[in-house]
C-alpha cells in the first residue's frame, strides 16, 4: 500500500516537472474539484489532498453577496495558517456565481468573492505574490440543478493550490 | 384629465412598435405606425432560369427570399400550389388579375442566369392591387457560391421598399457555440449568416470564450477568452481568424468589451483587487483611459451610435441598474427605475431605444426602454433570457435563452421589437451571447 502511494507520488512529481507553464491552471478539465491531479495523500498534512479535505478549500456565499460568513472566515483563517506553514505552494482563488444572474455581472461578482478570500489571507500574513484571483462567473457550476440546493454550492470561492515551481 | 392625456400619448407612441400591414386603398406599404398585425400576403414564383443549368439556383434563391420575408412575421407567403399562373418570362407583363385572385398583395418576380461561376440575379416588386411596379427592377452580380447573399440582398431590397426601413437579411451573427453538459460545457466562437447558414468556427473549445462583439464594419470581433487561465479581451480578424490579446495585465481580468462606433477603440470592464470598473482602450496604441472609479461593479458598456454616450450597468445603488454617462466618463444618470434588476444594456442602431435584461421575481426578461428610461416594455419572459443584440435596422433583437434544470441548455432566440414573432434561431447545437453584424 505504502509502495503504491509512493509510485503515485513519483508519477505526480514527474508530471509536475513536465509542466513548465504555471499559468495553465485555467485549462484543467477537472475543474469541478478545482484541483490538479497531484493531490498526494490526505494523511500527509502538507499535501493538497489534506488542504482540500482537512483544512477546507472553499467557502460559500449568500445570493449576490461577497462578504464572508463567520464559517467562511474560519475556513479562510485555517487556509492562511496552512499556507504560512506550507510555503512551497501558490494559490489561485477562483470566484464563482450561481446561474441566476447575467454573465458579465456574475464575472464581476465572482471576482469580488475571490478577492474577499484573498484579502483575508493577505491580512493574515500570506505573501500577496503567492495568491492570484480569477473569476469564472457562472461558467463553471459544480452542481447542475436549478434549485437553491445547487445554487448554494455554486456560489463559492475555491482556493486552488499549485506547487510553486519557480520558487 | 391629465391622466387621460398621458394615456393617449402613451398609446400613440407605443403604436410605433406595433405591427404593420398594408391598407388596401393605399399604395403597397407596411406602415410601422399601423397597429394592425395581419402579415402582408406576397407571392414569389420561382425566379426564371434564363440560362441552361440555372434552374436549381433560381429556385433556391426564390425560396431564400420567401424564407427571409416570412421570417420577419410582417409578411406571409402565398404558397406556389395556390398560384393560378406562373412567371415564365421576366420581361413579360404581369397578369395582375391572377395574383389578385390568390390575394397576393405583393408579387416578386426575378430572373437568374449563370455563366461559369458568375451569377446574375434581377428582380422586380409589384403592388398587385394597384397594378404597378414598386420602385425599379434591380440586378445583382456575383459568384455562384455567393447565391445566398444575393438572395438576401433581394429580400432586403423588397423589405426596404415595402416597409420604408432598412433590411437585415444580408447580415451575420457571431456567437458562442456550446456543447456538453452544464458542468462540463465546451464553448467556441462561431460565426454564421443571420439565418444559420455558412457556419464557421473561429476558435477551438480548449478555453472558455465569452460574449463576442462585432466591429461596426463586421470585419473584426472582440471577445473574452480564458486562454491564459485568466479572462482577457481579444480582438479577432474574421477573415484571417488571427487574434491578438488587447489587455493582458498580470493580476487583472478584462471582459465585456464593445467597439466604439468608429471602430478605433474599445470600452470594457477591468477588474483589479475585486473591483470592476470601465475603461476605454485605443486599439492602435493600447493606451487605456479609466472611465469610472467607484467601489461598485461597472460592466456591460455599450456606446450610443453617435459615440457621444455610454450606457452600462452598475450596482452602485445596491442593485444592478442601468446608467448613461458621457463617452469620456464622469457623472452618470440612472435610467432604470422599475422593479427588479437591470443589466446588459445595448443601444439600438437607430439610437432611440436601449435593450436590456431584466430580472424580477425569479424570471428573466428581454426588454426595451427609451434612452431616458421611459416607456419600458418587456418583450420576453422565461427562466433565463439575457444578452440582447440588435438587428442592423433596429427592428429585431436576438438573445440567449437558457432552459431550467440539470439538462438546461442555451440557445439563440429572436423577437421583434414589438414583442411579436418570438422564435428560435437556427444553430448547430447550443448557442449563447449572439452579436449581430451590420448589413454587409
Amino acid at each position: 500500500m505504502k509502495l503504491w502511494t509512493k509510485a503515485v507520488l513519483t508519477v505526480a512529481a514527474l508530471s509536475l516537472a513536465a509542466c513548465t507553464d504555471p499559468g495553465g491552471f485555467g485549462n484543467d478539465d477537472d475543474y469541478g474539484s478545482g484541483a490538479d491531479s497531484e493531490l498526494g495523500s490526505s494523511a500527509d498534512p502538507s499535501s493538497i489532498a489534506y488542504f482540500q479535505e482537512a483544512v477546507g478549500d472553499r467557502v460559500l456565499f449568500v445570493v449576490d453577496q461577497s462578504t464572508l460568513s463567520e464559517q467562511g472566515r474560519l475556513v479562510v483563517l485555517a487556509q492562511a495558517n496552512w499556507l504560512m506553514q506550507n510555503t512551497d505552494y501558490v494559490a489561485v482563488i477562483e470566484g464563482h456565481a450561481d446561474e441566476q444572474g447575467t454573465r458579465e455581472y456574475n464575472l464581476a461578482l465572482g471576482a469580488r468573492r475571490a478577492s474577499a478570500v484573498q484579502e483575508l489571507l493577505v491580512s493574515q500574513g500570506v505573501a500577496s505574490n503567492r495568491i492570484r484571483t480569477v473569476s469564472y462567473g457562472k461558467e463553471r457550476p459544480i452542481e447542475i440543478c436549478s434549485e437553491e440546493s445547487c445554487y448554494a454550492q455554486n456560489r463559492r470561492a475555491v482556493t486552488v493550490l499549485t506547487a510553486n515551481l519557480t520558487g | 384629465m391629465r391622466l387621460f392625456v398621458t394615456l393617449v400619448i402613451g398609446i400613440l407612441t407605443m403604436g410605433q412598435f406595433a405591427h404593420p400591414v398594408a391598407a388596401q386603398s393605399q399604395p403597397l406599404r407596411i406602415e410601422i405606425t399601423d397597429g394592425v398585425i395581419e402579415p402582408m400576403p406576397f407571392a414569389v414564383p420561382d425566379f426564371v432560369a434564363e440560362t441552361p443549368g440555372s434552374n436549381q439556383v433560381a429556385r433556391d434563391i426564390s425560396r431564400l427570399i420567401a424564407a427571409d420575408l416570412n421570417g420577419t412575421g410582417l409578411f406571409r407567403e402565398i404558397p406556389a400550389k395556390a398560384h393560378i399562373s406562373s412567371i415564365t418570362n421576366f420581361g413579360s407583363p404581369v397578369q395582375f388579375a391572377d395574383w389578385k385572385a390568390v390575394n397576393a398583395q405583393a408579387l416578386i418576380t426575378g430572373g437568374v442566369s449563370v455563366s461559369g461561376n458568375q451569377l446574375e440575379v434581377k428582380f422586380r416588386v409589384y403592388d398587385v392591387f394597384a397594378g404597378t411596379e414598386l420602385g425599379n427592377g434591380l440586378r445583382f452580380k456575383g459568384t455562384t457560391d455567393g447565391w445566398r447573399r444575393m438572395g438576401h440582398k433581394v429580400a432586403d431590397a423588397v423589405y426596404s421598399r415595402i416597409t420604408g426601413e432598412g433590411g437585415y437579411f444580408d447580415s451575420r451573427v457571431v456567437y458562442v457555440a456550446e456543447t456538453g453538459p452544464k458542468n462540463n460545457r465546451k464553448k467556441r466562437l462561431a460565426v454564421m449568416d443571420y439565418d444559420g447558414a455558412n457556419l464557421q468556427y473561429l476558435t477551438d473549445s480548449s478555453s472558455i470564450v465569452l460574449a463576442p462583439r462585432f466591429s461596426p464594419t463586421g470585419d473584426r470581433v472582440l471577445y473574452t477568452s480564458y486562454e491564459t487561465g485568466f479572462p482577457q479581451v481579444y480582438v479577432l480578424d474574421v477573415g484571417s481568424v488571427r487574434r491578438k490579446v488587447l489587455s493582458n495585465e498580470s493580476g487583472t481580468m478584462s471582459f465585456a468589451p464593445r467597439f466604439s462606433p468608429d471602430g478605433k477603440s474599445v470600452v470594457m470592464s477591468v477588474t483589479e483587487g475585486g473591483n470592476t470598473d470601465l475603461y476605454k482602450m485605443d486599439i492602435g496604441s493600447g493606451k487605456r483611459q479609466r472611465l469610472t472609479s467607484t467601489p461598485s461593479i461597472e460592466t456591460a458598456p455599450s456606446y450610443s451610435p453617435d459615440g457621444s454616450k455610454i450606457v452600462f450597468e452598475s450596482d452602485r445603488s445596491g442593485t444592478q441598474q442601468i446608467y448613461v454617462m458621457s463617452a469620456g466618463g464622469g457623472e452618470a444618470t440612472r435610467i432604470s427605475f422599475g422593479k427588479g434588476r437591470y443589466g446588459t444594456p445595448v443601444w439600438s442602431p437607430r439610437g432611440d431605444l436601449i435593450a436590456f435584461t431584466k430580472q424580477n421575481k425569479g424570471r428573466f426578461h428581454i426588454g426595451v426602454m427609451r434612452t431616458d428610461g421611459s416607456e419600458e416594455r418587456l418583450l420576453t419572459a422565461s427562466f433565463l433570457d439575457e444578452g440582447p443584440t440588435w438587428s442592423p435596422n433596429g427592428r429585431v433583437i436576438m438573445f440567449t435563452r437558457e432552459t431550467r434544470g440539470a439538462a438546461g441548455a442555451s440557445s439563440l432566440y429572436s423577437v421583434d421589437v414589438s414583442g411579436r414573432n418570438l422564435k428560435p434561431v437556427k444553430t448547430n447545437g447550443g448557442g449563447s451571447d449572439p452579436s449581430w453584424s451590420p448589413l454587409q
